[in-house]
C-alpha cells in the first residue's frame, strides 16, 4: 500500500522503525517520532507562538502609543495572520524540515516516498491543522465568549478535536490527517555521539581470560544489553550483572566489577563476531552455541 | 602481500581487537569530518563551508553509508551502528532534502507551480463557480417572490440596514460611501479574514467536500440576496459594479480554494485506480499550492475592496477595474505553461 518496501525483518507492526531505502540501496531504517514527542513539539510551538504574539503585541502597542500610525495596526493584523497560518509552514520549508518545537524534540518532517519535501506537501499538512485544532477550538471560544456554548456544542467541539488529535494513535505510522493528505511523516533525527570503543578500552591492559564454557553462556541480545549496562555506567547495574555472570560462569570474584565486565564484553564480542564471519549468528542465550 | 601478512600477524598477536575496533580505527576520521560538516550545515552556516568540504560531502556520505552496511553485517557494537545510522540519515537529508533557496522556490511558485496547480483544478473551479451562480439565482428568485426570505438568508449583523425595507436613498448611500481613514487597516482586515475562510474551505474539503460545497452555496446565496434587494429598488447595475470591482478577484479566489478542497475530498471518496492514500497525497500537494495562491489573490481583493472601492465611486471605473482583474487572472492561470522547466 505504501510506496516503499517493508521488509520482514522489521520486528512486527508495533516497531517504530520504518524501512527507507536510499538511492544507493541502503536501508536507513528511520525511526518515527512517537506520539508523546509529537504532542510535546506541538505544545512547544504553541507556546513559542503565544510568546511571539504577546511580545509583538506589546511592542506594537508601545509604538502605537508613541505615534498613532495606521501602519502599526496593519502590521499587527498581517503578523497575526502569518503567525497563525504560516508558522509551521515557513519553518518546515526550510532546510531543517522542522519547527523550533520539533527541533527541540529531535523530530523532522520527511516525505514518505523518500523524495524531496515539496512546498505543496508542507502547505497541505499544515493547512489541515485548521480543521484539526484551530477550527473547533476557535469556534468553541467564540461561542463561549457570547455565552452560547451549551453542553452539546462543547461536547461536539471536543469530540471533533479529539478525533483529529488522537488520529495519529489509531494508525501504525503515527500520521496526522495533514500527514495523510500531504504524504509526509515525522521521523526522529537525533544527533548521537560515537560512543567509546568498549573492546578497545579492555585491550589496553592485561586482560582476563575466559573459558569456552563461560563465553558460551550468551548471545547477541545479551551482549548488547551488556553494552548498554557498560555505557550507562550505573554502579548497581554493573555489580548485579557482574555477579550474575560470575555465578553462571563459575568465575571467582576479583573485586573489579567494571574491569571484569569490559574484558568479558570484549571476549564475548570477539567470539560472536567470529561466529558471524562463518555465518553463525547466535541471537540470544536460548539458541544453541 | 608482505604488508598483508604482517597485518595478519599483528592481528593474531593482539587477538582482543574486535571488528568494531578495527573498523572504527580505519574510518572514524571520515565519519567525524562528515559529522562536523553536517553540524555546520544544520546550524545554517552553509556559506562558511569551504569548497573542499562541499566537494567532499557526497564522497563522505557514500563512505559512511557503506560503513553502515558493513557494520550491520559484521559488527555487534550497537552504539557504532546507531551512530552510523543517524549520521547517514542526517547526511541523506542534507544531500537529497530541500536545498533550493526560499527565493528560488518562491519564484518558481509564481512562475509555474501556482498556475499549473490552478489549471489542474479547472473542473472543480467551474463547478464551484456554477454553484455560486446557481445559489445566487436561487436566493434572487426566492426573495423576489417573498422578501421575508431575505431575513432567513442574511444575518441581521451582516445586512446592516441593507434589507428589503430600506429606502432607495439609504441603499444608494451604502454603495457610494466615501471613507478616508483607516482604509489600509480595513483592507488588511478583509484580506486576513477572507484568507482564513479560504484556508477553512480548503481544509474542510477533507470531509468528502461536503462542508466546502455548503460554504460555496452559502456564499452564493449571500451575493444573490443582496443583489436582489438593490435590483428591486432599481440599483441593480450600481450594486453589481460595487461588487464587481473586488468580487471578480475575491469570488474567483474563493472558487479556487473551494475547488482545492473539493479535489481532496473527491480524491478520498473516489480514488479510482490508485490507493486511497496515494490519491489523497497527489490531490493534496497540488491543491495546497492552489490554496496558497488564493491567499495572494485575496490580498489583492482586500486592497481593491478596502481601498479601491472606498475611493472610486464611478460605476464605469469600477466595472473596468473588476473586468481587467478578471481578464488578468484568467490569462495568468490559463495560458499554457511548459510542462518542464
Amino acid at each position: 500500500m505504501w510506496p516503499f518496501r517493508r521488509r520482514a525483518r522489521d520486528s512486527g507492526p508495533r516497531s517504530m522503525r520504518r524501512s527507507f531505502v536510499t538511492p544507493e540501496g541502503v536501508d536507513l531504517r528511520l525511526e518515527l517520532g512517537g506520539a508523546g514527542a509529537r504532542a510535546g513539539a506541538f505544545a512547544l510551538d504553541l507556546l513559542a507562538m503565544t510568546i511571539v504574539l504577546v511580545a509583538v503585541t506589546i511592542v506594537i502597542a508601545i509604538l502605537a502609543f508613541a505615534a498613532k500610525a495606521e501602519i502599526l495596526g496593519i502590521l499587527w493584523l498581517v503578523g497575526f495572520f502569518i503567525l497563525r497560518n504560516f508558522w509551521f509552514t515557513l519553518f518546515e520549508m526550510g532546510g531543517r524540515g522542522a519547527t523550533p518545537g520539533k527541533r527541540l524534540m529531535g523530530l523532522r518532517v520527511v516525505a514518505r516516498d523518500g523524495a524531496r519535501l515539496t512546498g505543496g506537501a508542507v502547505l497541505a499538512r499544515n493547512a489541515m491543522r485548521e480543521i484539526e485544532v484551530f477550527l473547533p477550538l476557535s469556534f468553541l471560544a467564540a461561542q463561549a465568549a457570547e455565552g452560547l456554548a451549551d453542553t452539546f456544542l462543547t461536547l461536539f467541539a471536543l469530540v471533533w478535536s479529539g478525533i483529529f488529535l488522537f488520529f495519529p494513535l489509531f494508525n501504525r505510522d503515527r500520521l496526522r490527517i495533514g500527514d495523510l493528505v500531504a504524504g509526509t511523516w515525522v521521523v526522529r533525527t537525533v544527533k548521537a555521539d560515537l560512543g567509546e570503543d568498549l573492546a578497545a578500552v579492555a585491550a589496553r591492559r592485561q586482560r582476563r581470560r575466559f573459558t569456552d564454557a563461560a563465553l558460551g553462556l550468551y548471545g547477541v541480545y545479551e551482549l548488547q544489553t551488556l553494552e548498554d549496562v557498560l555505557r550507562n555506567g550505573l554502579p548497581e547495574a554493573i555489580a548485579t550483572v557482574a555477579a550474575t555472570i560470575r555465578r553462571k560462569g563459575s568465575i571467582p570474584d576479583d573485586g573489579d566489577d567494571r574491569g571484569f565486565l569490559e574484558d568479558y564484553y570484549a571476549a564475548l564480542c570477539d567470539r560472536l563476531e567470529r561466529g558471524l564471519l562463518v555465518g553463525r549468528r547466535r541471537e540470544n542465550k536460548y539458541e544453541a552455541a | 602481500m608482505n604488508a598483508n601478512a604482517s597485518a595478519l600477524l599483528d592481528a593474531s598477536a593482539a587477538p582482543p581487537l574486535v571488528n568494531a575496533s578495527r573498523f572504527r580505527a580505519a574510518h572514524a576520521g571520515d565519519w567525524e569530518r562528515l559529522d562536523e560538516i553536517l553540524t555546520r550545515i544544520e546550524k545554517g552556516s552553509l556559506g562558511r563551508l569551504s569548497d573542499d568540504d562541499i566537494l567532499a560531502l557526497p564522497g563522505l556520505y557514500r563512505t559512511t553509508l557503506s560503513s553502515l552496511s558493513v557494520a550491520r553485517d559484521t559488527s555487534l557494537d550497537r552504539a557504532l551502528v546507531a551512530y552510523l545510522e543517524q549520521l547517514s540519515t542526517r547526511a541523506y537529508f542534507q544531500i537529497y532534502g530541500v536545498r533550493t533557496s526560499a527565493w528560488r522556490q518562491l519564484g518558481r511558485f509564481f512562475a509555474r507551480d501556482w498556475a499549473i496547480a490552478v489549471q489542474g483544478l479547472w473542473k472543480e473551479t467551474l463547478v464551484a463557480l456554477l454553484l455560486t451562480l446557481a445559489s445566487g439565482a436561487v436566493a434572487w428568485l426566492l426573495i423576489a417572490k417573498d422578501p421575508s426570505w431575505f431575513y432567513g438568508i442574511i444575518p441581521q449583523q451582516l445586512a446592516n440596514g441593507r434589507d428589503p425595507t430600506a429606502s432607495v436613498e439609504a441603499l444608494r448611500g451604502t454603495l457610494y460611501e466615501r471613507h478616508q481613514d483607516l482604509l489600509g487597516t480595513f483592507a488588511t482586515f478583509l484580506f486576513t479574514h477572507n484568507s482564513q475562510i479560504a484556508i477553512f474551505a480548503f481544509a474542510l474539503g477533507f470531509a468528502f467536500a461536503v462542508p466546502t460545497v455548503l460554504l460555496v452555496i452559502y456564499n452564493g446565496l449571500t451575493v444573490g440576496a443582496f443583489l436582489e434587494v438593490f435590483a428591486a429598488k432599481g440599483l441593480g447595475w450600481n450594486a453589481l459594479g460595487w461588487l464587481f470591482i473586488h468580487g471578480t478577484t475575491e469570488i474567483f479566489a474563493i472558487c479556487i480554494s473551494a475547488a482545492a478542497g473539493m479535489r481532496i475530498g473527491l480524491a478520498i471518496a473516489f480514488p479510482g485506480r490508485e490507493s486511497r492514500t496515494d490519491a489523497a497525497v497527489r490531490a493534496g500537494r497540488s491543491a495546497a499550492l492552489a490554496m496558497a495562491g488564493t491567499v495572494v489573490m485575496l490580498a489583492v481583493a482586500g486592497l481593491l475592496e478596502g481601498v479601491g472601492r472606498q475611493t472610486i465611486v464611478d460605476d464605469n471605473a469600477r466595472y473596468a477595474i473588476g473586468g481587467a482583474m478578471l481578464l488578468g487572472w484568467c490569462l495568468f492561470f490559463y495560458l499554457p505553461r511548459g510542462r518542464s522547466a
